[in-house]
């Protein structure tokens, strides 16, 4: 059986058709688009049905508020950053617990610079308090920065909502709209949003490219300064290949939405219920009834991320986890620590994310191939025994902790 | 993601020696919370002659906890208990061809569960000493909490200090930053809260120009400082001579592990410095080689 891929939120493939529409850019139409005569000027036309394509995508008013940067990190710290410089009287960003890297290292680095961060927590489902988000909002906050969907469980935020509150108190709002954009609706026109960042690689366009989306009469400042690209928001040649494809996966993932909220929910929604089903400890993590359509995490309790992915992918299926052994750190994802998973589950969170590639045989073979891997891992758990978990666990295996 | 040897996929795909073992009379549970890691480690002992006759294990965590508990148990079967006292985790990563850096742990924790087994069967009580923090230097393994004691007995306040000390920053560099931020944390703490930075003493006055040390005196200066240095490379597996002292050249022969390490012209820096501090005069540390043929 072929590879079979369930890491769309990592990463997914580029669209054939996008990879047909951008090859031209690199050979017979390499031009500069700045430049005047006939090799530019045939970019330059392409750049702006990319620019329309992916305004579309939005629903944004207007194709200048498009600018194109080289990722979906490049998006969120020129959002923020130019939030703090356009406005130097207010010192203050208000973010989530929940950000991806992204947002949370630039916070960080941003407290060690003197501002303030008010890190928004969640609750066991991964939601806000959005009472508790209108009482922060003041006249000192520069921006509000929270992600439209959470990568690791496709949990949405009320961005739309938390906008319209943070413009009655005159204060911009940013979304990191990465994991979102391509698998729900949206209409920015309609919305009190100011910014957005996309990453073309999340919706199959190539990795190094993105989009800010600016507001018109958002005041702005560039991250990168120097020629007049991009109405010099963002100077630097345009990555004109990548654009060109990110615009046509923009198309296709327009026509794709119907499909992505139908039946690659159903396939998700099959997915989970059949490991659920026959796998007992385990639990889906996020908010269940507001996600994306596309993501399921599931938490399996006594063994470890890693272990289930290595196996798994001895098996040619490919996914992701939240344990601390996948990322390098020695912690489990700030995501589940901050919706209170208990450490020997969060350690087992699996994160399947589908897209429109995903095919039923596929999911009906992860359905079986699952729930033997868990029993295998179990049975090397101190945690575990034969047809359960020993009882009190944490009791049980006590260990001595470095 | 990690690069595994063969020899861990193998381990950790087909674990020797896992679940429970009935007749056991030694257990370790050993494990590191913040990673998620946790191994019972099960021993039965034949009480007449000391040996480890079997070993079982049962682990939660990650591809490589499973396969240095795999192989620790493979290591020690057979063995007397004095003997498996011995093993080393860098035996237990050595037998599986290798641990990326991140992964060391894993054998840590083996070696510590085998510690904890042993002590468990002869009644004593086992307590854990070391402590365990994020990783800061993957060139070297070294990480926040090793880093973070050093500075704070040695008193040191640049990274290049943190290199010689601990070897962390000393590959990429890449972690510079990072290292950085641990040193401005402990210097905030020297402080104290809401301590304004202790007013600038004044200089103390120049030392009248010291008399010139006799060469003999010189050597003996030279000696203190090489044996105050000693145990820090002792601890990494190395060592240093003096073989050679040239008017400013000073020429020393690194031993062990120290010879051909990567860190080498770091080492010899370092005890140029402080070989610079204690002679009050400017003098070069050169390895032996750089020694002209005849003097």
């Amino acid at each position: 059986m072929e590879p079979i891929y369930l890491d769309n939120n990592a990463t997914t493939r580029v669209d054939p058709a996008a990879v047909e529409a951008m090859l031209p850019f690199f050979t017979e139409h390499f031009g500069n688009a700045s430049s005047i005569h006939a090799f530019g000027s045939k970019v330059g036309q392409a750049l702006k049905q990319a620019r329309q394509q992916v305004q579309t995508l939005l629903g944004a008013e207007h194709d200048s508020e498009i600018i194109f940067t080289s990722c979906g990190t490049e998006s969120d710290s020129t959002a923020i950053l130019s939030a703090l410089r356009a406005q130097p009287e207010r010192n203050t960003v208000i973010t989530t617990v929940v950000e991806h890297p992204a947002i949370l290292s630039l916070c960080d680095w941003l407290e060690k610079e003197g501002y303030i961060v008010h890190k928004l927590k969640v609750d066991k489902k991964g939601r806000l308090d959005l009472d508790l988000y209108k009482s922060l909002l003041h006249d000192g906050v520069a921006m509000v920065s929270a992600m439209w969907a959470n990568n690791e469980t496709g949990t949405l935020f009320p961005v739309e909502k938390m906008a319209e509150l943070a413009a009655a108190k005159g204060i911009m709002f940013h979304t990191d709209a990465v994991q979102a954009v391509g698998k729900i609706p949206m209409s920015l026109k309609d919305s009190k949003i100011d910014m957005l960042s996309l990453s073309g690689h999340k919706l199959h366009a190539p990795k190094g490219i993105g989009v800010l989306y600016l507001r018109r009469g958002c005041r702005f400042r560039p991250l990168l300064r120097g020629g007049h690209q991009e109405r010099g928001r963002r100077a630097g040649t345009e990555n004109s290949p990548s654009i060109i494809a990110l615009g046509r996966a923009a198309e296709l993932a327009l026509e794709h939405l119907d499909y992505e909220n139908t039946e690659i929910k159903r396939l998700r929604d099959k997915l989970e219920k059949g490991i659920l089903a026959q796998v007992t400890h385990a639990f889906v993590t996020g908010d269940i009834t507001n996600r994306l359509p596309n993501t399921c995490n599931i938490a399996f309790e006594y063994v470890e991320g890693e272990a289930i992915l290595l196996l798994l992918n001895k098996m040619g299926i490919a996914a992701s986890s939240g344990s601390a052994c996948t990322s390098g750190s020695l912690e489990p994802s700030h995501v589940m620590r901050a919706m209170g998973i208990p450490y020997t589950a969060a350690h087992g969170t699996i994160r399947f994310s589908l897209s429109r590639y995903t095919t039923e045989a596929e999911i009906n073979h992860v359905i079986e191939a699952v729930p033997p891997i868990i029993a295998q891992l179990r049975k090397l758990s101190p945690y575990w025994k034969e047809n359960g978990p020993v009882e009190n666990p944490e009791e049980a295996f006590a260990p001595a902790y470095a | 993601m990690w690069e595994y040897s063969d020899k861990v996929r193998e381990h950790f795909f087909n674990p020797r020696n896992s679940g429970p073992l009935e007749a056991a009379n030694g257990i370790g549970d050993v494990g590191s919370i913040q990673c998620g890691d946790a191994l019972r480690l099960m021993l039965k002992v034949n009480p007449d002659t000391e040996t480890i006759e079997d070993a079982h294990f049962q682990t939660f965590g990650c591809g490589s906890a499973i396969a240095s508990s795999s192989a620790l148990t493979e290591i020690i079967k057979g063995m007397s208990l004095d003997d498996a006292l011995k093993v080393s985790n860098q035996n237990i990563a050595d037998y599986l061809d290798g641990l990326p850096p991140e992964k060391m742990h894993c054998s840590v924790m083996g070696r510590e569960a085998l510690q904890a087994a042993i002590a468990n069967y002869r009644g004593e009580k086992w307590s854990d000493d070391h402590e365990e923090g994020a990783l800061v230097c993957k060139c070297f393994a070294v990480d926040a909490v090793l880093i973070e004691d050093v500075v704070k007995a040695n008193n040191l306040n640049t990274v290049e200090e943190v290199t010689f000390y601990t070897k962390a920053g000393g590959g990429c560099a890449a972690c510079h930053e990072g290292i950085e931020e641990i040193l401005a944390k402990i210097k905030a703490e020297r402080a104290g809260p809401g301590e304004v930075s202790p007013p600038l003493k004044p200089l103390a006055p120049k030392p009248a120009a010291a008399p010139k040390l006799t060469l003999v005196q010189r050597i003996k200066k030279i000696e203190e400082v090489l044996e105050s240095i000693r145990p820090m490379l002792i601890r990494d597996h190395g060592d240093v001579d003096l073989v050679e002292v040239q008017g400013r050249n000073i020429y020393v022969n690194l031993k062990g592990a120290c010879s051909g390490c990567m860190m080498e012209a770091s080492t010899l820096g370092g005890i140029q410095q402080k070989l610079i501090e204690a002679l009050g005069e400017l003098v070069q540390v050169l390895p032996v080689s750089y020694m002209p043929a005849e003097a």
